[in-house]
């Protein structure tokens, strides 16, 4: 590993503050970080330390939604009660991710600008990987791409988002507060946070130079059952082939709400607005899930070994709609 | 803490970082370089070598301990960046004279086979108890709103994936856990 300078920061404006120089990037957990720079992918020269800074509460706000300090840990966040049973598409998002010892180290601020696992950006730049060396070609687009994004990718970059909880949080339209240089503080929708690589794979998120995550905000929790459905190549401690985020209520067995996102299958976290439009007004039947599912795939490209992510993806979401919506029948409203 | 803290300063090779760990109860003075994962400050400078490196990348779970109380991958951790924290480790959780529950229900049920990554399964074990005791909710948890969550063996295999086995010592290790958590140890 590269050497680095380090200092812990005692307030978020000092944090922000130290990460005006060059070189420089927060730490929080390490989960991701420190793994990286191990790899030499990351190559910071001075680490400032956030972790303890006071912004670990999860608090209620007054238009009754939850807001959660960057700084609360996974497992904070998926063991409280509030989130549990409000929110309970983030709680389970969160377990299906990771381990129990990462959860208790990885922040939620670092969840969300986790780096992706494509295997070429990881241990296979040298064959070329836009993320890493802009310009350097995607080994992934001609190589073995089973994991890869098969929505909002680009000639540039097939790599997928590795979140789980950012794929619930999406489809809570929350909102993130950033800190920038100067005490500017914005909050940015999680729809607007993430980047579709485009020409420019390593720019992934809208953050400043600077900019710090300092918390993030939960809408008051929209009517219906919510669910995280996560498919992947083994039960447990694996990142998502595809996993769906669904938010469904009916009434009279008609479908009045519903939110739909994917985690696996793009470059970000991936609302599926299409398959939203599809579904509300609709009898809560299979053959509607299923033109849902046809519409949030319409744009759907297989890079080749990821081909079978197209059926997959409409298959769980016809599976997790029909539990959404089962739950959101049995109990209308109260979570 | 006297670490270089100017953000501008190049970076030394030689950066090092006087700080203080408390480690199975006691308060350990170190001088680190920078980079010193919490693990190999264990190993390489306190010789506390219960804790063991595996894959040094988050994967396997042979370095897991408790910090504060709670279990983590100490490899994916600076040291520098818990400075004042209470760690304990499978040396700080007992001996072969006065062994923790978990170390007997091991022994008892077989729980292992080359023993590589028995500690960490131990200390992970000791955080995933408290964990379940605390009424956290699980992948296989069926409803997370419940305040509570009863270990089965299929909670305890979820909990414990973060340990990898390659001995496949599975069903003992669930075997040793379950013992402790039902009360019937050895």
């Amino acid at each position: 590993m590269r050497a680095f300078t380090y200092e812990r920061a005692t307030d978020p404006a000092a944090a922000v503050a130290a990460a005006a120089g060059a070189g420089a990037k927060f730490i929080s957990g390490g989960t991701n970080l420190l793994d990286l720079m191990k790899l030499d992918i990351e190559q910071p020269t001075h680490l400032i330390d956030i972790s303890r800074l006071p912004l670990r509460d999860i608090e209620a706000v007054p238009d009754g939604g939850l807001r959660i300090g960057a700084q609360a840990k996974n497992s904070d966040v998926s063991a409280d009660i509030r989130v549990r049973t409000l929110y309970p598409v983030l709680s389970q998002a969160l377990v299906a991710g990771a381990s129990g010892q990462l959860r208790n180290k990885a922040s939620i601020g670092g969840n969300l600008v986790q780096r992706t696992r494509c295997p070429y950006f990881y241990y296979g730049a040298a064959a070329g990987c836009n993320k890493r060396n802009p310009g350097s070609g995607c080994a992934a687009m001609g190589g073995v791409n089973r994991v890869h994004a098969i929505l909002g990718a680009s000639d540039a970059c097939i790599a997928t988002h590795p979140s789980d909880m950012a794929v619930a949080l999406v489809a809570l339209d929350a909102r993130i507060n950033l800190l920038g240089p100067n005490d500017v503080t914005r909050c940015v929708a999680i729809s607007d946070f993430y980047q579709l690589p485009g020409d420019t794979p390593h720019i992934e998120t809208v953050l400043r130079p600077g900019e710090m995550i300092t918390g993030v905000v939960l809408p008051s929790p929209p009517p219906g059952g919510q669910v995280y459905r996560k498919v992947r190549d083994r039960a447990s401690y694996a990142f998502a082939l595809v996993s769906v985020a669904a938010i469904v209520a009916t009434e009279r067995g008609v479908i009045s709400h519903a939110r739909v996102a994917f985690g696996g299958v793009a470059p970000k976290p991936w609302r599926a607005a299409e398959a939203e439009a599809a579904l509300v007004g609709r009898p809560a039947t299979m053959a509607t899930y299923r033109s849902a599912a046809s519409a949030a795939l319409s744009q759907a490209v297989g890079r080749g070994h990821n081909n079978f992510k197209i059926e997959l993806a409409k298959r769980t979401l016809c599976r997790t709609l029909a539990h959404g919506a089962e739950l959101g029948l049995r109990r209308p409203n109260d979570r | 803490m006297s670490a270089s803290a100017h953000p501008d300063a190049p970076a030394a090779d030689t950066a090092t970082v006087d700080l203080v760990l408390i480690v199975n109860g006691r308060p350990q003075q170190l001088t680190l370089d920078l980079r010193t994962s919490l693990l190999d400050a264990l190993r390489e400078h306190l010789h506390l070598t219960g804790t063991k490196k595996g894959c040094d990348h988050g994967q396997c779970g042979a370095c897991t301990l408790l910090v504060n109380g709670r279990r983590i991958n100490s490899c994916l951790t600076l040291a520098v960046m818990h400075e004042g924290d209470e760690i304990v480790t499978i040396e700080g959780l007992g001996s072969p004279e006065a062994m923790h529950p978990l170390q007997a229900a091991f022994i008892a049920r077989d729980g292992f086979q080359c023993g590589y990554c028995t500690p960490g399964q131990i200390c992970s074990a000791v955080g995933m108890l408290a964990e379940a005791k605390d009424g956290a909710p699980s992948h296989v948890t069926a409803d997370v709103a419940l305040p509570t969550v009863t270990l089965t063996d299929e909670e305890i295999r979820e909990r414990m994936s973060g340990n990898i086995c390659r001995c496949s010592a599975y069903p003992n290790i669930v075997a040793a856990i379950r013992d402790i958590a039902k009360g019937r140890g050895p």
